[in-house]
């Protein structure tokens, strides 16, 4: 059952890091150098005239991804290596569901991370300064709400539910929309068809 | 308590290696003391481990260069065959990362700076991973295998014990260890040094050899045999010799003669991780982590300074325009050369070819496989009429002394202390963010720079702020399912 519990933990709270990393970053790595070194905008005009310098996007992104995966780790590697050894959960009278919560708080953490990093960017360039006022009251409330640690049901939902209002709105700032979105869903995105014939 | 050893057998020079690594080759005294006899059982381990010890120790010489121009140069900013046309080397000089050595001439600067970086970053990345190899193979020993984290005796060059009741006592003896373990290292490396400039490359070479044999076969059939123990695993004799016979003549090849690239990086991996364990078994605590420190300064000192010894070592090898020991270093990138041009017999008699055959020998023939016959024959003049493809593919040189003092560093953090996982990947994360900027150093400043001194100075601020300050902390939140 340990193993189970470490496996399954493991991969609910690192699953979706670890397969955003895998997919959008590990193949272009040499794009986040570039975008760190700052030759970003000359450089991708290079190598892929039609790209409009989406590159501080970009940086916000793997920039919050890299927050997020460092705060997740920090949170929650020790319980997991916890999760493999001998002992019982709750004793003591504490939930039994200790680690399955908080592989899913970890989650959500991590996810939190990579939108508010979109925003956060996007709201510094743009130079709206209510908007870094809002993901800094959002984090609080987040980590603020995890005071009421026994109760995991109310904790865990609107954390979720944040996040999502999050994630929505690091779409349309990333310059997403409906249509954009029906487009990539229906298969039918023709630039990001070619674009990815083109790097072939 | 000290421990008997041997001494190891002779120290390894560590000539190549020590560029930017920092030679330890505490070795001479092993050679008598080996012969001396083995005493009891525990100490014949000791003995053992003291031995191959010193021979590692020259392994253990931390350095990083890029490859220039010339196959077999190891160092930027310098082509190694003069007979190639003066643009290319010119262009070599100026990028040493690049990839194409004969720049085109109407490239904009822009773009050459562009892929400059690009290719820089290819090669970051060509070394994060087996760092992060390494790094991972030695942690996961430590945290299973119980050998590594036991306390066994101390090995010789750091006689003086931490067992004291008082902790200024304590202190003073790690420093006092620290002190004759960086003494012992700096004799060796001049030593080296003084054989390097005499040419004794026959000498040089089979202690190359013999240290290899013994982190190939001994330290692999102890690890072997720890492994084994800790997860209650029968294996009889004969299986064991084929085992270890096989992983160890494979290595021998693949790492002094020809073999496979991803081969080749491989078993650097693996005697770099066996020789961090060895450091990480027997270095008492505090005198690890100020011999951390000291190796760092050492390096810093022995490679930049006009007159260290680590630098003479690298000019004379530039001016001879010979290669370091594929042997110690860990090549991120197949280099193919052979540009051995086509020699004028009627101009050998006189002159003393600055590129002869050795300087294929850090690189690999048109198979892929690297050629290593004529090192020790430096006089020997070109082969006459020998005409061959030239292309080569930079790449970054990582001596095997970085690997193994970031494995230590990063295995001590596991060892020691709680058994915390945030103060391990805190150190991890140190060393290669220090990495990632040496690199970035390198790509400036284009010629050989210690890869130590700044890994391990924020892998031990990232150590000791991580345990005493953010893991209580941690802690305390992941015990109670707080998120900040």
């Amino acid at each position: 059952m340990t193993a189970a519990v470490f496996f399954g933990c493991t991969f609910i709270a690192f699953g979706p890091a670890l397969a955003l990393y895998v997919f959008t970053i590990a193949i272009e790595p040499l794009r986040v150098i570039f975008l760190i070194a700052g030759k970003a905008s000359e450089g991708l005009k290079s190598i892929n005239p039609d790209e409009s310098a989406p590159s501080m996007r970009l940086l916000a992104y793997v920039s919050g991804l890299g927050f997020g995966i460092m705060s997740g780790v920090f949170s929650f590697v020790n319980t997991l290596s916890d999760s493999l050894g001998p002992g019982i959960v709750g004793i003591h009278g504490d939930s039994p569901q200790f680690f399955l919560n908080s592989a899913f708080m970890t989650l959500v953490i991590i996810l939190l991370h990579v939108f508010w990093g979109i925003i956060f960017f996007d709201a510094c360039e743009k130079k709206k300064w209510y908007i870094l006022l809002l993901v800094l009251l959002t984090h609080l409330l987040v980590s603020t709400q995890t005071f009421l640690s026994p109760h995991y049901g109310i904790n865990l939902v609107s954390a979720y539910v944040i996040m999502v209002f999050m994630g929505i709105w690091a779409f349309f700032v990333a310059g997403g929309s409906c249509r954009s979105l029906k487009f990539c869903l229906l298969c039918q995105d023709k630039d990001f068809l070619l674009y990815h014939q083109r790097s072939r | 308590m000290l421990t008997f050893m041997a001494s190891d057998s002779d120290e390894e020079v560590c000539n190549e290696r020590t560029s930017l690594m920092s030679a330890e080759s505490p070795t001479p005294r092993s050679c008598q003391e080996g012969r001396q006899g083995l005493e009891d059982g525990e100490n014949t381990a000791q003995w053992k481990t003291t031995f191959s010890f010193s021979f590692l120790i020259s392994k253990s010489l931390p350095y990083i260069t890029s490859s220039s121009c010339g196959a077999g140069t190891p160092w930027s900013s310098r082509c190694g065959f003069p007979q190639r046309s003066q643009d290319s080397e010119e262009d070599c000089e100026e990028d040493p990362d690049h990839y194409d050595c004969s720049a085109v001439p109407g490239r904009p600067p822009g773009l050459e700076e562009e892929l400059t970086l690009k290719y820089g970053a290819k090669h970051v990345i060509m070394l994060f991973v087996p760092v992060t190899l390494c790094m991972i193979v030695v942690v996961a020993t430590i945290k299973s295998v119980r050998f590594y984290t036991e306390k066994n005796g101390q090995l010789i060059y750091t006689p003086f014990t931490e067992d004291t009741p008082s902790v200024g006592q304590r202190l003073l003896n790690s420093v006092l260890n620290t002190l004759i373990m960086i003494s012992v290292i700096v004799v060796m490396t001049i030593f080296l040094v003084v054989l390097y400039k005499y040419r004794c490359y026959k000498f040089i070479h089979g202690w190359l050899i013999m240290s290899s044999l013994m982190l190939l076969f001994l330290f692999t059939y102890i690890y072997l045999g720890e492994v084994l123990k800790t997860y209650n695993v029968a294996m009889d004799y004969p299986t064991l010799f084929l085992t270890v016979w096989n992983f160890g003549a494979v290595g021998m090849v693949c790492i002094h003669w020809k073999g496979p690239l991803v081969l080749q990086q491989a078993y650097l991996i693996m005697i770099s991780a066996l020789m961090a364990l060895v450091f990480i078994k027997y270095l008492p605590e505090w005198s690890a982590w100020v011999i951390l420190g000291a190796i760092s300064v050492y390096d810093l000192v022995a490679v930049l300074c006009p007159k260290g010894p680590l630098r003479m070592l690298v000019e004379t090898a530039q001016e001879r325009n010979e290669p370091i020991f594929p042997a110690l270093i860990y090549s991120s990138a197949m280099v193919w050369t052979v540009g051995m041009a086509k020699l004028d017999p009627s101009s050998q008699g006189a002159l003393q070819l600055p590129y002869d055959p050795e300087m294929e020998e850090d690189s690999y023939d048109s198979f892929g496989e690297p050629s290593y016959p004529e090192v020790f024959e430096p006089h020997l003049p070109g082969y006459p009429g020998e005409e061959l493809e030239e292309e080569e593919e930079r790449g970054v040189k990582l001596g095997l002394g970085d690997f193994i003092f970031y494995s230590v560093l990063v295995g001590k953090a596991a060892a020691t202390g709680s058994g915390d996982w945030n103060t391990t990947l805190a150190c991890f994360v140190a060393i290669l963010i220090g990495l990632c900027l040496t690199l970035l150093l390198l790509a400036v400043f284009k010629k050989a720079l210690p890869a130590l001194p700044i890994s391990i100075t924020f892998g031990l601020i990232f150590y000791f702020s991580t345990d005493n300050l953010v893991r209580p902390f941690m802690d305390t939140l992941a015990s109670h399912q707080l998120y900040i």
